[in-house]
């Protein structure tokens, strides 16, 4: 199993970088790289033991259709939610303007 | 636009594909239990779970998910045995979570269609899916000259949207429309419109925002049978404006193609005062949202026994109402087909349950009340008159309380007060005059202040005493029957027919 695991490139590991909007340099990306696909090839290592009668899961518990209740419960109050906010403005958080991205 | 909309329908076959996405009407939100109220202060519906914050939960609404299940029903859908939800990252200040709480590949409801008439023809649009995900936060752009996102200094966000339950509707590619697709895609928004607004699920006001539309479009080679690249157009928010934006989208696309060039794969937005379309984001990088399964949310399975529950709860749909209607107003295909674009069925039905004649009904909401709708741009039902009201009215004409004319200026005092008919009729003193003597002096004066006349209706000229009829029916401010002010005037002349 372990000549075919997955490897991750350098180029991979740039442009997960980018979508994560981490500033990583050139030297990074060499270490990072090597790194990952360390911790790759460990995680894959599962797929050794799993056996065929064993299902892929994306849950530890065996559970389905945990559901609430349609009703409204009591929201925090409003001071105390701003107060976590960097900056406000007008009861709202105001945030640095938008590049790249017309609405 | 230079190019002849019928030229381009001639060289080219329009391919078209609509995304809706339709807010549920739950009392509380998808995943917590903040309220969902519509203009409430903002950030005041916000918890832990919908802020994002570390180690908070969220739990499914069962509501959400029934709502879901049946609108996939109304859709003729399959509905997944088993799903789960996803998490779809990215980063924008709408969503405090850096991450939307979505289905990707194991959407709740596949596979259905919906039937939509278009003149005369009906065309079957294919449902690829029906998901379920959660709303984000409303950005308020602040400075720049629009209001828009570009040029803007900084943004203001209000979450209290952020986590209300989310349905998104996604139709296959419609072929074969030609050159009705600018109608064919404004009939299926309308037609869900109506079934979601039938199942009690949403209150789809588009101008609210709680149902939004997104247009794809695509020009391919007539006959060829080869998609063009297609774009996505936004911002599209009325039933008109679907219309408009396939119709501008298919003229701008055509232009470019006939010069040669070719259509970018793009977000276009469309804009309501021009009717055209303007460039957004470019789509050539395709956006990686690295979806993974929501570990904070255990699958959905529905059993069986429940939506078979749903399905036999599902009210009379509006295809089905518009069948039974029909042939119970006793009315043409022709007939339906107009009211069905004039938006009126539901009211002439109305109108007719509390008392009314279907013909009458038919004409009132067709009729005067369509031109005051259009006056001011909506849909007639949307007038501020109710179909209890009109049958009243319709009523009152009927046993001769009004003229028509007294009837329609019975309505404006209902939209203009908000008040009831008999009030507006009392108050503003609108019932005919039947009281002979009025009607008597009135012809009397009538006959002193125009001598003239009088004298060629005595000498035989019968037709001139129309003239007098119009002084009488002038005094008494078209509140008076016109024919019995024409008897009391010429036994008042002693003439006789």
């Amino acid at each position: 199993m372990s000549d075919d695991r997955p490897t991750l490139t350098r180029h991979e590991v740039a442009h997960l970088a980018n979508l994560a909007r981490l500033a990583v340099t050139e030297a990074e990306l060499d270490l990072f790289a090597g790194q990952l696909d360390v911790i790759l090839g460990a995680v894959a290592r599962i797929g050794d033991v799993a056996a065929a009668d064993i299902p892929p899961t994306s849950h530890a518990v065996p559970l389905t259709n945990v559901l609430r209740p349609d009703e409204v419960r009591p929201s925090l109050p409003r001071d105390e939610v701003l107060a976590a906010a960097p900056s406000v403005e007008d009861y709202r958080f105001r945030v640095p303007r938008i590049l790249g991205e017309e609405e | 636009m230079t190019l002849n909309y019928d030229d381009v329908v001639t060289r080219y076959d329009p391919v078209i594909g609509l995304e809706t996405h339709v807010e549920l009407g739950t009392a509380s939100k998808m995943f917590c239990g903040c309220s969902t109220e519509f203009g409430a202060p903002a950030n005041t519906h916000t918890c832990p779970v919908c802020l994002g914050l570390p180690g908070a939960l969220p739990v499914a609404n069962a509501s959400a998910i029934e709502y879901t299940i049946r609108i996939g029903l109304a859709l003729n859908c399959s509905i997944a045995s088993w799903c789960r939800f996803a998490r779809k990252n990215y980063f924008y200040p709408d969503m405090p979570k850096n991450f939307q709480t979505s289905q990707y590949d194991e959407p709740l409801c596949v596979e259905g269609y919906l039937d939509v008439d278009v003149q005369g023809n009906t065309y079957r649009v294919g449902i690829e899916r029906v998901h379920l995900e959660e709303d984000t936060g409303k950005n308020t752009h602040v400075g720049g000259a629009t209001g828009r996102i570009h040029g803007a200094e900084y943004s203001l966000v209000d979450y209290n949207r952020a986590g209300i339950p989310l349905v998104e509707i996604v139709t296959k590619p419609v072929e074969g429309t030609g050159e009705l697709a600018p109608e064919v895609a404004k009939a299926y928004v309308t037609e869900l419109r109506d079934i979601l607004r039938t199942l009690g699920v949403s209150d789809v006001r588009m101008e609210q925002g709680s149902l939004r539309c997104d247009v794809n479009t695509s020009l391919s080679l007539a006959g060829s049978g080869v998609w063009g690249t297609r774009t996505e157009t936004k911002n599209v928010n009325s039933l008109r404006s679907v219309e408009r934006a396939v119709r501008s989208e298919m003229l701008r696309q055509a232009e470019i193609l006939d010069a040669g060039g070719r259509i970018k794969q793009e977000t276009r937005h469309f804009q309501e005062t021009t009717g055209t379309t303007r460039s957004g984001r470019s789509k050539e990088e395709a956006t990686d949202y690295r979806y993974f399964p929501e570990p904070d949310l255990v699958p959905l399975a529905p059993a069986p026994e429940w939506v078979a529950e749903i399905r036999g709860s599902l009210p009379e749909l509006p295809a089905a109402r518009r069948t039974r209607l029909q042939a119970e107003l006793g009315l043409s295909t022709e007939d339906l087909q107009q009211m069905v674009n004039a938006g009126v069925v539901e009211a002439v039905a109305s109108t007719v349950e509390a008392g009314a004649a279907a013909g009458e009904a038919r004409n009132w909401w067709m009729g005067y009340l369509a031109q005051l709708a259009n006056a001011r741009d909506i849909e007639a039902p949307a007038l501020p008159i109710t179909p209890v009201q009109v049958a009243r009215l319709i009523a009152l004409v009927s046993d001769g309380t009004l003229s028509t004319a007294l009837a329609r200026q019975a309505v404006d005092g209902v939209l203009e007060t908000g008040a009831d008919v008999d009030e507006v009729i009392a108050t503003r003193g609108l019932a005919m005059v039947s009281d002979t003597s009025a009607l008597t002096d009135a012809a009397d004066a009538a006959i002193a202040a125009n001598p003239d006349v009088a004298e060629k209706v005595r000498g035989g000229k019968v037709a001139a005493v129309g003239a007098l009829v119009g002084a009488v029916m002038k005094a008494t401010r078209g509140q008076a029957d016109a024919a019995a002010v024409r008897t009391i005037l010429l036994e008042r002349l002693s003439v006789s027919e």
